[in-house]
């Protein structure tokens, strides 16, 4: 169910162990697929931590359940965060994890939603999320108008939003003055051929949004009281949708990765690397070695 | 002679048949398809009385979503309909729906298996005074070769309002491709219509064999049908298939009529690469080839014009398929 009381202390904690063993679980995946992408699913583990596992209304066990929240991931290529946050919510087993990128798997190198069906949708070519996000919710508001039970969440990366079809979907769910709409924009100021600024500027990021007539939150992405404090926020909004720009850190967890945009299209490969990440995640992991690892 | 089985308009060859345009058979549909079942729903990219989606707008403003000038977004925000258990139908011209938002068709809607119903209107070269930019003869083609598609080309207005009803009963993304100018009506409310299956609209008198299958599809189905007539005055013995379903191929019949008649003239407002000629080629060179020649648009784009100059001038008057039928005939001796 959809958590309605505020984050706890303890709770908080336990958000904070579950995205760093979700982490462990991406580099594992990476390491072992030998292609894929770092630097945004380690900078999105705590958004997707604080969704599955505090914010969102849904059933693991019966993924198609009616009723559900709709988490619509639109940057499909960080998809590995994506996946290891279901198996670690129970989705399917972490030992299938493994088989990222791999023939036959549930886990394609971008969400296919045929070979997973818990997927909300398919995605990699950027920029389409945000509609099938908007559809969802106009469909939901022909048949229960303002009182849809159900939260649409979108997930978007910044450089993402250099394609146009973002922006005609924002004008779209700004007109719809769409209630239940929820984006989660992963503000971590990469993209492939560099820094979002340099390759194509999107600030002021916030005011583009707010001259859509959405209603504009910005947190610090990896503060589970920020984001829960937005999101509550976001539910609370009735006459427009939500957008929460989550500044991030690329390849979070994993100092000698973070901020760097070479990370943003390949896992660690060499033995160097791959040692440097396991060590810096076990280090956070297990509290500096005071607690137990779960790939230990 | 007419197949009667076809039940078609007894007015077929008359100078004065009927005409209208073929996109109008696809709003009068929507709204048939929307008042049997309430899913239905139509999404528009300012473009809704042009491509005729206003009629179910009227009766259900609830059900209608208008998009503005946004193709791409538009097939999205279907597919995220469809994923609500919405039955979506979005309108724009050809040239924008499928051709601006390709990806998104391929990647949305049939990658996720989601029943978007795609209706392209003002599709083929006879659009005409518009010009090239708006003349779609690519579209059958770019819909063709996505998995779990489904390609419609209706002959006529009614045709084209028992497949928008029809489609709205599948679960398979569809494509339906719809003509602006007005066409001859050559089938009536009896005729049979069925998605996949080929209707063979006219045979050889006294029920002879065939010596040359004609395949059409969408508007020039009348100009085929009127080719085949003449002909048959002068002794040829044609049959000719209406071929509405493009995707699946109704591929029995396709084989049968190439077995038959050993000879196939393929007629279509598209570009020859990729479209309906080369779902019939590819059919029967795996299965029987036999001599073909294909009436279409030849590596060119359009422009301006009367439609039936640019038809002429494109090589797909009724010169043209009679010329096709000739050629053909010499290559199978």
């Amino acid at each position: 169910m959809r958590s309605t009381t505020p984050l706890t202390e303890e709770k908080t904690k336990i958000l904070f162990e579950k995205a760093h063993a979700i982490r462990q679980s991406i580099i594992e995946m990476l390491i072992e697929a030998k292609s894929g992408h770092t630097a945004g699913p380690l900078g999105m583990a705590d958004v997707f931590t604080y969704l599955y596992f505090h914010a969102l209304k849904h059933d693991p066990k019966k993924f198609d359940w009616e009723y559900r929240d709709r988490l619509i991931l639109s940057n499909g290529h960080i998809c590995p965060v994506l996946y290891a946050t279901m198996a670690h919510a129970g989705y399917f087993s972490l030992s299938e994890l493994k088989t990222l990128r791999k023939f036959g798997s549930k886990l394609q190198g971008h969400p296919h939603r045929e070979f997973l069906p818990a997927l909300e949708t398919s995605s990699g070519p950027l920029g389409s999320g945000l509609s099938q996000a908007v559809g969802m919710a106009l469909a939901e508001r022909i048949d229960f108008g303002q009182t849809s039970g159900k939260q649409i969440v979108c997930l978007t990366g910044d450089g993402e939003l250099d394609e146009g079809q973002n922006w005609e979907a924002i004008m779209q769910a700004g007109k719809e003055k769409i209630q239940n709409l929820t984006v989660f924009v992963d503000r971590n100021n990469i993209q492939i051929d560099g820094f979002t600024e340099d390759v194509m500027p999107l600030n002021p990021i916030a005011d583009k949004w707010r001259a859509f007539n959405w209603h504009v939150q910005e947190v610090d992405g990896h503060n589970f009281r920020a984001l829960d404090g937005a999101w509550t926020q976001a539910l609370s909004v009735f006459d427009r949708p939500s957008v929460i720009i989550c500044y991030t850190i690329a390849s979070k967890g994993i100092p000698e990765f973070e901020r760097q945009y070479q990370w943003h299209g390949k896992p660690p490969t060499s033995p160097e690397e791959i040692d440097i990440a396991r060590k810096a995640l076990h280090i956070v992991r297990t509290m500096g070695g005071k607690i137990r690892g779960e790939h230990e | 002679m007419i197949n009667p089985e076809q039940k078609l308009n007894p007015k077929i060859f008359d100078n004065d048949i009927e005409q209208l345009p073929i996109r109008k058979g696809f709003g009068e549909g929507l709204l048939i398809a929307a008042d049997k079942d309430k899913r239905v729903v139509g999404l528009c990219a300012d473009l809704t009385e042009s491509t005729q989606m206003h009629l179910l707008r009227n009766k259900y403003p609830e059900r209608f979503i208008q998009v503005g000038i946004a193709e791409q977004s538009m097939v999205s925000v279907a597919s995220g309909m469809a994923a609500m258990g919405k039955i979506p139908f979005i309108t724009s011209y050809a040239m924008f729906s499928p051709g601006r938002n390709w990806e998104q068709i391929r990647t949305t809607v049939c990658y996720n298996d989601r029943p978007v119903k795609i209706a392209g209107s003002h599709a083929g070269i006879s659009v005409g005074p518009d010009g090239g930019t708006h003349q779609a003869i690519e579209d059958l083609a770019l819909t063709r070769i996505i998995p779990n598609m489904v390609v419609i080309s209706p002959c006529d207005v009614i045709e084209a309002k028992k497949a928008t009803i029809a489609c709205a009963e599948t679960k398979f993304p569809t494509y339906i491709r719809l003509a602006r100018e007005k066409t001859p009506i050559i089938t009536t409310e009896n005729s049979p219509f069925e998605i996949g299956k080929a209707q063979l609209v006219f045979y050889p008198t006294k029920n002879e064999r065939a010596e040359i299958g004609i395949i059409a599809t969408g508007a020039l189905v009348y100009k085929a049908i009127k080719v085949a007539n003449e002909l048959e005055k002068e002794g040829k013995k044609i049959k000719v298939l209406n071929l509405s379903t493009i995707k699946p191929l109704d591929e029995d019949a396709v084989w049968r009529l190439a077995h038959e008649a050993g000879a196939i003239v393929t007629v279509e407002e598209h570009q020859i690469a990729g479209g309906m000629g080369s779902a019939v080629a590819e059919c029967l060179a795996k299965n029987y080839p036999v001599p073909m020649e294909f009436v279409g648009v030849k590596d060119k784009f359009g422009q301006s014009g009367t439609p039936d100059e640019l038809l002429e001038y494109y090589g797909m008057g009724e010169k043209d398929i009679k010329e096709a039928v000739k050629k053909v005939l010499l290559r199978k001796k």
